[in-house]
């Protein structure tokens, strides 16, 4: 016959259990605990560090003296700092447009079609990605050398692009990895022509992805120092070089006040670019599932 | 249980996640050694959480787990004595099926010559010896199943846990497998314990069946006492299909209760249990007679229309309607060769069942 | 997808700008350093167009060999160092409970971010010898001889700050801190995906934590571990920044010897050919690694 569920079980007082940890909650065990804590103390110490002796008054910042916001007016006054601000701006906006529009036709056209040698392009669309930066940096200034062309904005903005467009690339074409080709065949069947189709179907889908590589694009350039280097001449300073030459001399409160803005406005368009990947793959799950 | 000795007690077990999700609520049972014990139930039940729970890859929040006489609370998987078959198999895919099988007695110091020759009859066992250099990506989901059993099984655990492991097979091979495990378990005489949500797979390989329902376990008996005397409403539907009827208890006669239903009358059923107030009144499809005759008074009986009929080459599944607006649903044998329907559409039948037939359901 | 045939216009639209910048822009310049490495220097810095191997030859005299192997040394001892960290880090961080691992890897990519040259300066003012790992030492060193001088200024010698920058160790505690987060991401990404059945069947069938962690994890996430070593490897073997601003002068890695080369040297023909070599190592890596993963995925069949 059966057993009832609620068998004569022995009326014994309800053993509570302590939670111990499972064999697999890694993160509960002490010693991993203590390596995250040091590891993430290693990698935020010195940023953070730096940071705060931008608002220590004492210029010899290891001790605490007190709030100000006085050397990021002294770095604001600083001509030179300033001027180069303006120069990152100035070539980051143009390498960001250009390198942009031109990775994300590549990443599109990777996407999209099938050509005898593409995997050897493809290598070579990702070989700036990875190669050193010093060999890329002195192969563009052998090249303008060679072509006698002076050294400044416009050369610096050229090899910013070169290095760009193929992140740039990369993302477009991981984010048409999801793009459901049907949209498109519809619209067709639906009477568009190709033109009306890649406007109204197929650039709205990649706009998420534009923007995520422009933005980081913007950040790349923004940031380069060693390729700048080699390929900037007079006046034609960058923030990054010019904070260079700043800590060539003598790391001061001033020129950390000068890094401190440059990591605000980095950290923000990589946010942004973050954001964006993820509010995009929330919206594709929701329509999918 | 018979006369086995309990291997596994679970005792007021509870498990809780977050504090307010309850994945286990109370269970207390025992497993007897050499049975083939099966925790079935809908998913999202508590059945792997349970097994789990025996694997020791989860702790309970409250009660006791007893495997072999030991309480197992603080012991770690890689210690208890049981050993598990997990739904993926989780075959090792750097290592081949040899050294798969024999991980288990590698890392427990045992030397190297009695570890290949244990792995070579536990392969042999599962019918894989001639697979024993094959790398796992060369294998088929079945072979690899039979691997991680082999792996298990080398370890000589007094217990072997499965969870789900016919689910990721196709109808044949399940078939085929269910076959398989039970001459398996006789084989190597251990206790195994399976958790499945097909209820075909529980009825014809356990001995004992656990039907769970959210973290409750609902009734423990064997298969036929399972189907034939379910406890509930959830397991009467659960294990197979019914048709149900509300009715109310009226009196009781010796070993007998007396259960009046609306349209159908009196009806007295051997019951052992004690039951009052509204219950229901099931009965099953093949314990149903569709006649266009009058049954005797000795049999339940209703008039119905035939909705559908729905042909299933060894029967025929036919859907009857009742005045009152209840469906009835009969399985009908063909026992005899015809290519015609039994009935028509809109033919009046009558439907009929003997009253010892009736389950009566309490909760 | 669909065969650039039938649409060739818009083929060549699409991939004529990208295909114009990569050559003109960048084939052109890699070529034209190759071209270079074989080129002589005349005695005012010019070039002198007389093709020879000389300059690879020159790469290679001891002197130069010295600072290509203490390159290579010192890319491996970070990498090491950083996997060291790293692992850990990663595997807190992918086996975290959900509710914490955004959190985590947002934490451990925000200084990706950050702009190199900070980041490498950074370290200045922790390493020179008024910062702030000598202050502190000098502040322990102070407190306990304080302890046993019984209030005599002179029974201990003073603390003598350590020189931790400008040399090889200020390098690879450079290196270690850039290549973390290149390192931790692939790494978190490939154990992410890791089937914990694995870890588990392993425990379950009598394994301890660090058999099943050696035995089991290592080598199935071997390939993650691979590529984030990998990476880590090439920056810090062609890395220029972090020897140049806390190495000093005695220091000298492949990147600033290059830089040296195109500066004050003013010997562009041997700077391409150290240029060249290094892009020769950097793909020789690129292609054992394309071989390994090619190797693993035939074995998946």
């Amino acid at each position: 016959m059966t057993q009832s569920a609620t068998m004569n079980a022995v009326a014994e007082k309800r053993v509570q259990h302590p939670d111990k940890p499972l064999p697999l909650e890694y993160l509960r065990k002490r010693w991993l605990q203590v390596v995250l804590v040091f590891g993430f103390f290693f990698l935020y110490f010195p940023i953070l560090a730096l940071i705060a002796t931008s608002f220590n008054e004492d210029k010899r910042n290891i001790v605490w003296k007190g709030f100000t916001f006085g050397w990021y007016a002294k770095a604001y006054e600083n001509d030179k700092l300033f001027d180069s601000l303006m120069n990152s701006l100035q070539v980051g906006a143009i390498s960001t447009v250009v390198s942009t529009i031109i990775g994300t036709m590549i990443g599109l056209a990777l996407y999209r079609y099938r050509f005898s040698f593409k995997t050897p392009f493809e290598s070579l669309v990702f070989l700036p990605i990875v190669i050193p930066e010093i060999s890329m940096a002195v192969a563009m200034l052998a090249f303008f050398a060679m072509l006698g062309v002076p050294l400044g904005i416009f050369t610096i903005t050229v090899s910013h692009i070169a290095f760009s467009f193929p992140f740039v690339a990369v993302v477009i074409r991981t984010r048409m990895a999801g793009f459901d080709e049907s949209l498109e065949e519809a619209s067709r069947d639906l009477g568009a022509s190709a033109w009306q189709t890649f406007w109204n179907v197929t650039v709205p889908y990649m706009m998420p992805g534009i923007i995520a590589g422009g933005l980081l694009a913007f950040t790349l350039s923004l940031d380069d120092y060693v390729i700048t280097a080699f390929t900037s001449g007079p006046g034609s300073t960058t923030l990054p070089i010019q904070i260079y030459s700043m800590v060539r001399f003598s790391v001061t409160p001033e020129v950390n006040a000068a890094s401190t803005v440059l990591i605000v406005i980095t950290l923000t368009f990589a946010i942004g670019a973050m954001a964006m990947q993820a509010r995009t793959e929330k919206r594709t799950v929701k329509k999918n599932g | 249980m018979d006369n086995r000795k309990p291997i596994i007690s679970i005792r007021n077990v509870y498990k809780r996640f977050g504090g307010s999700v309850v994945a286990v609520d109370n269970a207390n049972l025992e497993i007897g050694e050499g049975e083939f014990f099966a925790l079935l139930g809908p998913s999202g039940c508590g059945k792997t959480t349970l097994l789990r729970m025996l694997a020791g890859f989860e702790n309970p929040t409250e009660g006791e787990i007893i495997i072999d006489g030991h309480r197992m609370e603080g012991v770690d998987p890689n210690r208890r004595p049981v050993n598990m078959v997990f739904q993926s198999y989780a075959v090792f895919p750097h290592m081949n099926v040899l050294k798969n099988v024999g991980y288990g007695l590698r890392v427990t110091g045992v030397p190297p010559d009695e570890t290949q020759k244990r792995a070579l009859e536990a392969l042999a066992l599962v019918k894989m010896e001639r697979f024993a250099d094959r790398m796992p990506n060369q294998l088929s989901g079945g072979q690899r199943q039979r691997v991680a059993l082999a792996r298990a099984l080398v370890k000589r655990p007094r217990v072997l846990l499965l969870d789900e492991p016919l689910s990721a097979l196709d109808a044949k091979l399940r078939e085929a497998m269910q076959l398989e495990l039970v001459r398996l378990q006789h084989a190597v005489g251990i206790t195994f314990v399976i958790v499945t949500h097909d209820q075909d797979e529980a009825l014809s390989m356990a001995n004992r069946i656990a039907v769970m329902e959210s973290g409750k376990v609902r009734q423990i008996a064997a298969p036929a006492d399972l189907y034939e005397f379910p406890n509930s409403r959830f397991v009467a539907d659960f294990i197979g299909k019914m048709n149900l009827f509300e009715g109310s208890v009226v009196g009781a006669a010796g070993n007998n209760i007396i259960i009046e239903v609306k349209g159908l009358g009196r009806i007295t059923v051997p019951y052992s249990g004690s039951a009052e107030g509204t219950v229901g009144a099931a009965v099953r499809p093949e314990k149903v007679r569709v006649d266009h005759s009058e049954p005797g008074s000795d049999r339940v009986k209703l008039r119905g229309k035939v909705t559908e009929v729905a042909y299933f080459g060894d029967e025929s599944a036919v859907f009857l309607e009742n005045a009152t607006g209840v469906n009835i649903n009969v399985n009908v044998p063909n026992d005899a060769r015809r290519t015609a329907a039994p009935f028509a559409i809109g033919d009046e039948m009558w439907i009929s069942w003997n009253p010892a037939d009736t389950l009566v359901l309490a909760e | 997808m669909r065969n650039w045939r039938k649409e060739v216009e818009a083929f060549l639209v699409l991939m004529g700008p990208g295909t114009f910048w990569l050559v003109a822009f960048f084939l052109v310049p890699v070529a034209l350093i190759w071209i270079y490495s074989f080129l002589d220097r005349g005695p005012q810095g010019q070039l002198e167009w007389v093709f020879s191997f000389d300059n690879y030859v020159r790469a290679l005299e001891p002197i130069h060999l010295g600072i290509m192997w203490k390159s290579l040394w010192i890319a491996a001892l970070s990498t090491a160092l950083c996997l060291l960290l790293g692992f850990p880090m990663a595997m807190g961080v992918a086996f975290a409970p959900s509710r914490w691992k955004n959190f985590l890897l947002l934490l451990v990519a925000l200084p990706f971010f950050t702009n190199l040259l900070i980041r490498t300066y950074a370290w200045i003012a922790i390493l020179r010898t008024r910062g702030y790992v000598n202050e502190t030492l000098g502040w322990f060193y102070d407190g306990i001889t304080g302890l046993f001088s019984g209030g005599d200024p002179n029974a201990f010698p003073a603390f003598v700050p350590i020189e931790f920058l400008y040399n090889q160790y200020a390098i690879i505690v450079g290196l270690v801190y850039v290549g973390l987060p290149f390192l931790i991401l692939p790494l978190y990404a490939s154990l992410e995906k890791f089937d914990r059945s694995f870890l588990e069947a392993s425990l379950d069938l009598g394994a301890s934590q660090w058999q099943t962690f050696f035995q089991v994890l290592v080598p199935i996430a071997m390939p993650g571990i691979i590529a984030g070593s990998l990476l880590v490897f090439i920056i810090s073997l062609g890395t220029y920044l972090v020897p140049d601003v806390l190495g000093g002068t005695s220091s000298e890695m492949i990147g600033t010897l290059i830089a040296r080369q195109f500066g004050a040297s003013r010997d562009w023909p041997f700077g391409s050919a150290l240029s060249c070599l290094l892009l020769y190592i950097t793909f020789i890596v690129l292609w054992l690694r394309a071989v390994g993963a090619g190797r693993e995925a035939a074995g998946a069949h």
